[in-house]
């Protein structure tokens, strides 16, 4: 008599159903659909859908299903022809309110997307589209930090009147970047009233002074943890840009996260030939300050269309009430230096730092503007595609936005807060204010394209290929092992069940080395079952009784399996941590694969096994 | 159906210094290729711009070259692609340009030859990239190779057994790498993750036989190391044959089916299959045999208790 205990056959059915549902929405491909967002990236209602598709309907273009996905309206279509007219259509009566973008979504039943199962997202190789790898220049973020405490040590000793001979940024301790302010005190300064002074403004510096030949020098260090949390922040800032300027575009799913040290992936499906993206990707958006005009009437100047002279009319603004704001600027992005948000007595609010130079003008400003407002201006530029003639064309258009109104409460200068936001507002507005702040600067350092139709060849090649050898490793199977081997056969397709529905569920893209993965997956899983079944014929052939044999077959592979499977392990895992882009999909799924494998020869052909023969109590002949 | 219908008995101990040089052989072999004739780098390591374009007919590679070479770009690669129908481009890197701007130029200069060739895919690698990844692929081999060397002393007991394990899997990159040589197939991305997968297949076979070797130690002490050896070696290939005709099937599918992207992949995996089972039947144990491999440095003093726990 074998005997397997309850607890496992339960835990076995309760991982494959489970399984099976994870990987269920992977079989229903894609159609093809229109994506609608707002550009300032509202999510957009359940009301506006019925709109859109009361509209479509009314224009008699045929469309399968809506649905709202991350904020964004998805409206499924049964052929491309239906997409294209829909997408001339929405963009004719709902210009101003929607970018909209050609795009394919899964045809997964609704019931399943409301449990929240997707279908594994594919690569590029496998779904074409753009992919552009930027390097961030993070030196050139640490030089721009040593450059601004020069600035600010050189005002502070002059508004202290301490003579100074000279102050330059030196690297020292072996660093090949600048990384001190060095500072010669003029004849007759005291060190003693010179570090006094550079205390406020060079707060978090490791200050030492020195008697030098020409005079006391002052040095200040920058301590490395400084320096490392300013590259962190150059690169973070650098993805939230690229990320929002991505927003823009409205491209559907695209990816942009962090790759190594100092590189950023940008990933965007279905996008093929848009010279602008990279263009755009590149640049940086504008900020500008700006004073209202509190004399004249923003209202009478947007119905009559007479701006007063020497201001500038926008409609876009916070609370949608026209505003009239001085041309002269104040300060601009470029002379930001942080936005990040905080807790005040007001509730949140936004910390914004400015470099020395706009802080004498935004002093000089407040100090004759208390109690008027300040406007906060952001231009952005975007790529808006339309289909003219068949021929997709694109043009870039440049919005003018004003994101925040204040009054000036108090004299202030390099140094501000905007306070009566609520805690969003604080975030999305600190987000939008560093989008348009000094930019690090990022170059383009590998790009590719591919295809639609190469995607989809590659599709087709690697499906043809895992069905081809699956098709191959049943039938031999079953033909070596007969009986045992359709036991391996079930084992083996259960095994990619799981190993589909555990990639669905880490959400990991599928792209062509994975496929190649999953395949591979398919030997390993094979080599633990032959590892079983060699050993119960070799027990049989000593002349062992059958059950016995099965027993001692799964007991003694079992070391043989675990080692072998944590040698490949060990080298999927080590192609895991050092593989970046397609590399690294492979070896997710090789690892996983293992783990896997290991789970259903073990514990699912077992129980196979057991089930089967375990009951008999005459078994005189195994089929193996 | 079974291979071997009764225990086969090949002494393979006896002839391993036949082994060993023809292994030696192999190695010497391939590291000159390596050094006379070298790899054929991908764009993935040397920076530079590669390109595929289909045709409606099949392309004559030399008129390709000539557009090409008129449009501007003199040092083109131009090699056909699975069929004649679809071409692959190869440019040194090229400055300031986007892959649009360069994709276009391509396509005009291919519409001169054909007017309904199309560009389905480029891509742009800057020089700098290429030699980091050349970096982190040596430390994934040197980080693979060290973890394996510790777990199997750990899970053995003995430093022998995982000098022979780690010879063996040192063994089978290298006579890839001879065979990327010798073929000049492109070496990119993928076929670093494929000799990487190499290794961890190689050493699941000979992690197979040690396994074997162990068991057969604890029950025959006294036996002499060459016959245990041996055994274990016979006992497991029915096994480690199996096994690799049903990896083989898949890999074969995967280099017939999965398209040019694949091939390099494919084959590496191929040839890296066949050394790990040559290596893993003639070489591991062989050598673990003459570092002097005795059943004292499996189980030391104490008789080991099963560590085994079963699922």
């Amino acid at each position: 008599m074998l005997e397997y205990a309850r607890w496992k056959y339960i835990l076995i059915v309760l991982v494959l159903v489970v399984a099976l549902l994870f990987a269920l929405p992977n079989v229903f491909g894609q159609a093809p659909a229109l994506q609608l967002a707002h550009s300032d990236h509202t999510p957009v209602t359940a009301a506006e859908v019925r709109t859109v598709s009361a509209y479509l309907k009314q224009q008699r273009i045929p469309f399968t299903g809506t649905y709202l996905q991350n904020g964004r309206l998805l409206v499924r279509f049964g052929n491309e022809s239906a997409q294209f007219r829909a997408q001339d259509a929405i963009d004719r009566e709902f210009k101003k309110e929607y970018l909209t973008a050609l795009t394919l979504v899964p045809r997964t039943p609704a019931w399943l997307r409301d449990l929240g199962l997707k279908p594994m997202p594919l690569g590029l190789d496998l779904s074409g589209g753009l992919e552009l790898l930027y390097q961030v220049d993070t030196r050139s973020a640490v030089k721009q930090l040593v450059r601004m405490y020069t600035q600010d040590a050189a005002h502070a000793l002059a508004a202290a009147n301490v003579p100074v001979t000279s102050i330059t940024d030196v690297a020292t301790g072996g660093s090949d970047l600048p990384n001190t302010v060095r500072i010669t005190l003029g004849p007759g300064a005291a060190a003693k009233k010179a570090t006094a002074a550079l205390a406020g403004p060079l707060q978090g510096l490791s200050v030492s002074s020195s008697a030098g030949s020409s005079g006391a020098v002052v040095a200040a260090t920058v301590p490395a943890a400084m320096i490392n949390q300013r590259e962190n922040y150059a690169i973070e800032q650098a993805i939230t840009i690229l990320r929002n300027r991505v927003n823009a575009l409205g491209v559907s799913e695209p990816i942009v996260q962090r790759q190594g040290n100092d590189r950023i992936d940008v990933q965007l499906p279905g996008v093929e030939n848009m010279a602008e993206v990279k263009h755009l990707l590149g640049q940086t958006a504008m900020l500008e300050f700006h004073l209202n005009d509190t004399e004249n009437n923003a209202y009478e100047a947007e119905q009559t269309g007479n701006v007063p002279l020497g201001d500038k009319l926008y409609t876009d603004t916070p609370d949608g009430q026209p505003l009239l704001l001085k041309r002269e600027v104040i300060a601009t992005g470029d002379q930001l230096t942080g936005a990040t948000v905080g807790e005040g007595p007001q509730g949140p609010q936004v910390n914004v730092t400015l470099d020395s130079r706009a802080g004498e003008n935004m002093l000089r400003t407040t100090k004759e503007n208390v109690g008027k407002g300040m406007g906060v201006v952001l231009i952005t530029k975007h790529v808006v595609t339309r289909e003219v003639d068949g021929k997709k064309e694109s043009h870039v258009v440049t919005t003018e936005k004003v994101i925040n109104d204040a009054t000036i409460d108090g004299v202030f200068s390099n140094q501000f807060m905007i306070t009566g936001l609520t805690l969003g507002g604080a975030q999305d507005l600190a987000i939008l204010l560093r989008s348009g702040s000094f930019l690090t600067p990022i170059s383009l350092v590998g790009q590719s394209v591919i295809g639609p139709s190469l995607g989809a060849e590659n599709i087709k090649m690697g499906v043809g290929a895992l069905v081809l050898g699956m098709a191959g490793v049943l039938i031999f199977m079953f033909i070596y092992y007969k009986v045992f081997g359709l036991v391996a056969d079930a084992v083996l397709v259960s095994n990619v069940v799981l190993l589909t529905a555990l990639l669905s569920m880490m959400h990991a893209s599928l792209s062509l080395p994975g496929i190649a993965g999953i395949i591979l997956t398919v030997g390993i899983a094979v080599d633990a079952n032959v590892l079983i079944y060699e050993r119960i014929r070799e027990e049989l052939r000593k002349g062992v009784s059958p059950q016995a044999a099965i027993r001692a077959g799964f007991d003694k592979a079992f070391s043989a399996i675990l080692d072998s499977n944590v040698t490949t392990g060990i080298a999927g895992l080590v192609l895991w941590i050092f593989g970046t882009g397609a590399i690294r999909g492979f070896a997710v799924v090789l690892t996983l694969g293992i783990g896997t494998s290991m789970f259903t020869s073990l514990m699912g052909s077992r129980a196979l096994v057991t089930l089967m023969y375990g009951g008999r109590r005459k078994l005189a002949h195994l089929h193996i | 159906m079974e291979f071997f219908s009764h225990q086969t008995n090949f002494r393979f101990m006896a002839t391993r210094k036949v082994w060993f040089a023809l292994s030696i052989i192999l190695m010497v072999a391939s590291l000159a290729l390596l050094a006379t004739r070298g790899l054929n780098w991908a764009v993935d390591f040397t920076g530079g711009v590669t390109a595929q374009a289909s045709f409606p007919a099949s392309a004559d590679l030399s008129a390709v070259r000539t557009r090409l070479a008129a449009a501007g770009f003199h040092d083109a690669v131009v090699t056909y692609v699975g069929s004649a129908r679809t071409v692959s481009i190869r440019l040194p890197p090229e400055r300031g340009r986007t892959s649009t701007e360069l994709s276009s130029r391509i396509e005009h200069a291919l519409r001169q030859v054909n007017p309904g060739a199309t560009v389905s895919s480029l891509s742009v690698v800057g020089p700098q990239v290429g030699s980091e990844l050349k970096h982190s692929a040596m430390w994934a081999l040197a980080f693979t190779l060290l973890f394996i060397f510790l777990y199997i002393a750990w899970r053995f007991h003995t430093w022998r057994l995982s000098l022979g394990a780690i010879l063996a899997v040192v063994h089978d990159p290298i006579l890839v790498l001879g065979f990327f040589a010798l073929s000049h197939i492109s070496f990119n991305l993928n076929v670093v993750a494929a000799v990487l997968a190499v290794i961890g297949y190689s050493l699941n076979d000979t992690v197979v036989v040690f396994d074997r070797i162990r068991e057969r130690f604890e029950g025959n002490r006294r036996l002499a190391p060459e016959v245990v050896l041996d055994q274990a070696i016979n006992q497991t290939l029915s096994r480690t044959i199996m096994t690799k005709v049903v990896t083989s099937i898949v890999v074969v599918a995967l280099l017939v089916l999965g398209g040019p992207v694949l091939r390099g992949f494919s084959a590496a995996l191929l040839i890296g299959i066949l050394a790990g089972t040559y290596s893993s039947i003639y070489i591991s144990s062989a050598i673990a045999l003459q570092c002097g491999l005795t059943a004292e440095h499996i189980f030391p003093t104490v008789k080991k208790t099963a560590v085994d726990h079963l699922p």
